[in-house]
């Protein structure tokens, strides 16, 4: 009992220092929205569950409306592996990239504010071949897909 | 300072194509030099594209983003002459923001 009151003061008081810092001006509305934070515990996860918690979410449910395009199933230079990811889950709000066999398995989020729309390519380094896994958020619950991409020269090291 | 960002954005049929090449080294910290030491991380953590004040796309980048990362993506809206700016910020707390009209 009494830890579960303490765990409810502590979350309880976190929210309200947030709201001051938001209330003062400290936050603008899109550093809130994570714009200028860096989740630093995420980009340090090396598993998937860990990177759940880390983001906030439960277990990602897979889903067919996320599709990788123009990415490579073998890459001849995991330094620059080109990585194109569209997503038709409605109310996307964010896209991140998972890489399972890198150091560290977060790669990037993107948020995805109304009006832009939840496509985007970017380039990232791969350890070694693995699979590449597409998070997205709608509506505040999570989906994932997944590609399995072949590295033939690893990104890091040497 | 760091080197200026490469930026064009183009009307296509009702939104706005951003494309972006950024110049920076995206060092992991996990490689070594020939002496055996570790180089140092170095990497954007953050990126943020604004369209008339309006952010377009917020993004958290680990170093796992490729060196000279290259970003594209669209939105809705804009019209010719519209400033696009991008602004990165990274784990040095260096930043460059760079503005474009769009085409």
């Amino acid at each position: 009992m009494d830890t579960s009151r303490r765990q409810a003061l502590k979350g309880g008081g976190g929210i309200t220092l947030f709201a001051l810092l938001a209330a003062a001006g400290w936050l603008a509305p899109e550093d809130a929205a994570g714009a200028d934070a860096w989740n630093k515990n995420a980009f340090e996860t090396k598993s998937m569950d860990e990177t759940m918690k880390a983001l906030g979410g439960g277990t990602p449910a897979q889903s067919k409306d996320i599709t990788f395009f123009s990415t490579p199933d073998i890459a001849e230079n995991g330094a620059v592996v080109p990585i194109g990811i569209t997503s038709a889950v409605p109310k996307t709000e964010s896209i991140a990239i998972m890489v399972e066999k890198n150091p560290n398995m977060l790669a990037a989020v993107f948020e995805i504010p109304a009006g832009t729309e939840p496509t985007l390519s970017t380039r990232i380094k791969m350890a070694q071949t693995s699979n590449v896994y597409a998070l997205v958020k709608a509506d505040g619950k999570y989906y994932v897909a997944s590609k399995e991409i072949k590295v033939t020269l690893g990104g890091c090291g040497g | 300072m760091a080197d200026p960002m490469k930026i064009r954005a183009n009307v296509i049929g009702d939104s706005t194509e951003v494309k972006v090449l950024m110049n920076h080294e995206m060092e992991t910290g996990q490689r070594k030099d020939a002496q055996g030491t570790t180089i140092p991380a170095w990497f954007i953590q953050n990126v943020k594209v604004t369209h008339n004040d309006k952010v377009v796309l917020a993004a958290q980048w680990g170093p796992a983003v490729a060196k000279n990362p290259f970003l594209s993506f669209k939105f809705k809206g804009g019209a010719k002459g519209d400033k696009v700016k991008i602004t990165w910020v990274d784990n040095h707390n260096d930043t460059r923001t760079d503005e474009v009209a769009i085409a």
